[in-house]
């Protein structure tokens, strides 16, 4: 990782990122600048990634592996080299073990799927948390009424934590397995995932971690977290749609079964039988998101260059002063902790208005949030609220985009006061 | 867009007509927008002749969910179910008079959807 040409941090919130993303630049009707709140649902993307892709495309374009022409090596040598920075940007010991998939919903569908169908039997319990993004629950939840395994769950407190203590009673019932996700999508909650690995360890349960809000904004090691299995997505930091991964331990992914079927899952084909190829390729059936996880490869660069230690700060910053100023508005209720301990999120509800129609509003005034249950109803259930406004904070939001959302609240409130 | 949130549209949110619940009632039917979070319960009292003598609704939802219910309450005032069943979804697009993208629709068109089902019967119901 390049950490020499790291910018400084009063810089990250300048023109000179702003202006690496053409859709920050458009405005979202004439006159209106947009203020692009929605980062944790996807981010936007800088030339560097659109540009990658692009030459990608023009110059390189080739099916991988196996190709002897030119442009196949050269599309290979692309491929490979994203997974060597995508594995280096998470701390893996080896390349082998980044598996890239669709999304980090496949990746979790690849555990699910190949780790828990080879490992678990009737009767085995597993540990989920009650703030998890569904893509987190609902393949536990098919697997589980698959094999008949038992679910337990780490509840949130009202200050929207998971309740530790519950955890370390859940782990005394000897569970095989503990999902958790490392930032709620919702609350903006950083969970302590390494010291929540460490207990799993002690108890025989491996942890899998829903990373796919915690890789885009701070520095992720998964060898210091200690963890098994570590899911993200490429699109939600400044990557393409179409590409995930699933980083795993080597000694777990070589003793699972493969998960699809297909070409280049495979070291030998016969006409009832096959041998399955080695990690990770075992797990990549069929042509890859070639293009994509080059863009993400670049992605990862274009993280690198700015630092994310550097991108965390100016985050916490943001939120910090997004949650000061949210609590002026009359009538709001903001969910989740202090700013020390999330991220840059932060749900909230107005009085006496629909999330959509906040939401509806703040678009007519360029302000992109979401209302809903960003796939976490069990959460809402929890927070005893339909549905809730979201606004998300990314390296390339500012003071000013913050000030502009509270213009827009208090516009919402003069329209339904 | 400039005109989702017409006068006449936040008044009958922020003042809904019928609203309430109705016990007992002779036709009840709830529904919801799951995604939205949208829950819109109606209840009749018919005559003899099937005509709605009295209506409520209740529910919770955002300013077109409760309004389009609302308007649409008013709209079926002393009509028979036979009447209620040929209402269509222009009717209520006609009746907003304002112009909603795909995920707001579904808003709209969620009193409509409960008080047809309503009118059919559940069992008797088809998605239009």
């Amino acid at each position: 990782m390049d950490t020499s040409s790291r910018m400084n941090p009063t810089i990250l919130d300048g023109a000179t990122i702003r202006a690496d993303f053409p859709a920050l630049k458009r405005e979202v009707r004439k006159g209106v600048r947009l203020v692009y709140l929605d980062t944790t649902a996807t981010s936007q993307k800088p030339v560097q990634v659109l540009e990658t892709m692009d030459r990608y495309y023009r110059y390189h374009n080739a099916n991988v592996h196996r190709g002897i022409h030119t442009l196949a090596e050269e599309a290979t040598a692309q491929y490979e080299a994203a997974r060597e920075r995508i594995a280096e940007f998470i701390g893996a010991s080896s390349a082998r073990e980044i598996i890239f998939t669709r999304n980090a919903t496949e990746a979790l569908n690849l555990v699910t799927h190949s780790w828990g169908a080879a490992n678990l039997v009737a009767g085995d319990r597993l540990v989920l948390s009650e703030m998890e993004h569904h893509s987190n629950l609902v393949p536990w939840q098919m697997l589980s009424s698959e094999k008949g395994l038992e679910i337990d769950i780490i509840p949130v407190s009202d200050q929207g934590m998971l309740d530790l203590s519950e955890f370390h009673s859940l782990l005394d019932k000897q569970p095989k397995a503990v999902s958790i996700t490392h930032m709620s999508n919702v609350l903006g909650t950083v969970n302590p995932i390494a010291q929540m690995s460490a207990q799993a360890r002690d108890a025989g349960a491996i942890m899998v971690v829903d990373g796919a809000q915690s890789a885009p904004h701070f520095p992720v090691d998964v060898q210091e977290l200690g963890v098994d299995f570590f899911a993200f997505s490429a699109h939600k930091m400044c990557g393409p749609t179409g590409v995930g991964v699933l980083w795993g331990r080597a000694e777990l992914l070589d003793a699972m079964p493969p998960f699809l079927g297909g070409g280049d899952m495979i070291k030998r084909v016969y006409l009832r039988n096959f041998d399955s190829n080695e990690i990770p390729y075992k797990f990549e059936a069929g042509t890859p998101p070639i293009c994509e996880a080059i863009g993400f490869g670049a992605a990862v660069d274009y993280l690198c260059t700015l630092g994310m230690d550097e991108i965390w700060e100016h985050e916490q910053n943001l939120v910090t002063y997004a949650l000061e100023r949210l609590d002026e508005v009359p009538g709001i209720a903001v969910y989740g902790p202090k700013a020390d301990r999330r991220g840059g999120v932060a749900a909230f509800t107005l009085d006496g208005v629909h999330a959509h129609d906040v939401a509806q509003v703040l678009d007519k005034y360029g302000v992109a949030v979401r209302a809903g249950h960003h796939c976490a109803m069990p959460l809402h259930e929890r927070l005893k609220v339909v549905a809730t406004v979201r606004a998300s904070f990314y390296f390339y939001n500012t003071r000013e985009d913050v000030d502009q959302l509270i213009d827009g609240l208090y516009r919402v409130k003069d329209l339904f006061g | 867009m400039d005109d989702m949130y017409r006068e006449f549209i936040l008044d009958h949110y922020k003042n809904p007509r019928y609203h309430g619940v109705l016990d007992p009632a002779d036709i009840s039917y709830e529904d919801d927008n799951p995604l939205c979070g949208d829950v819109i319960r109606i209840d009749l009292r018919v005559d003899e002749d099937n005509r709605v003598v009295e209506s409520g609704f209740s529910g919770e939802g955002c300013a077109i969910s409760q309004a389009s219910a609302s308007m649409l309450m008013e709209e079926i005032q002393g009509k028979t179910l036979d009447e209620i069943k040929k209402f269509t979804r222009d009717d209520i697009l006609e009746m907003l008079g304002i112009e909603l993208g795909p995920v707001r629709l579904k808003c709209a068109m969620l009193a409509l959807k409960v008080l047809k089902v309503g009118a059919y019967g559940v069992q008797e119901w088809v998605e239009e």
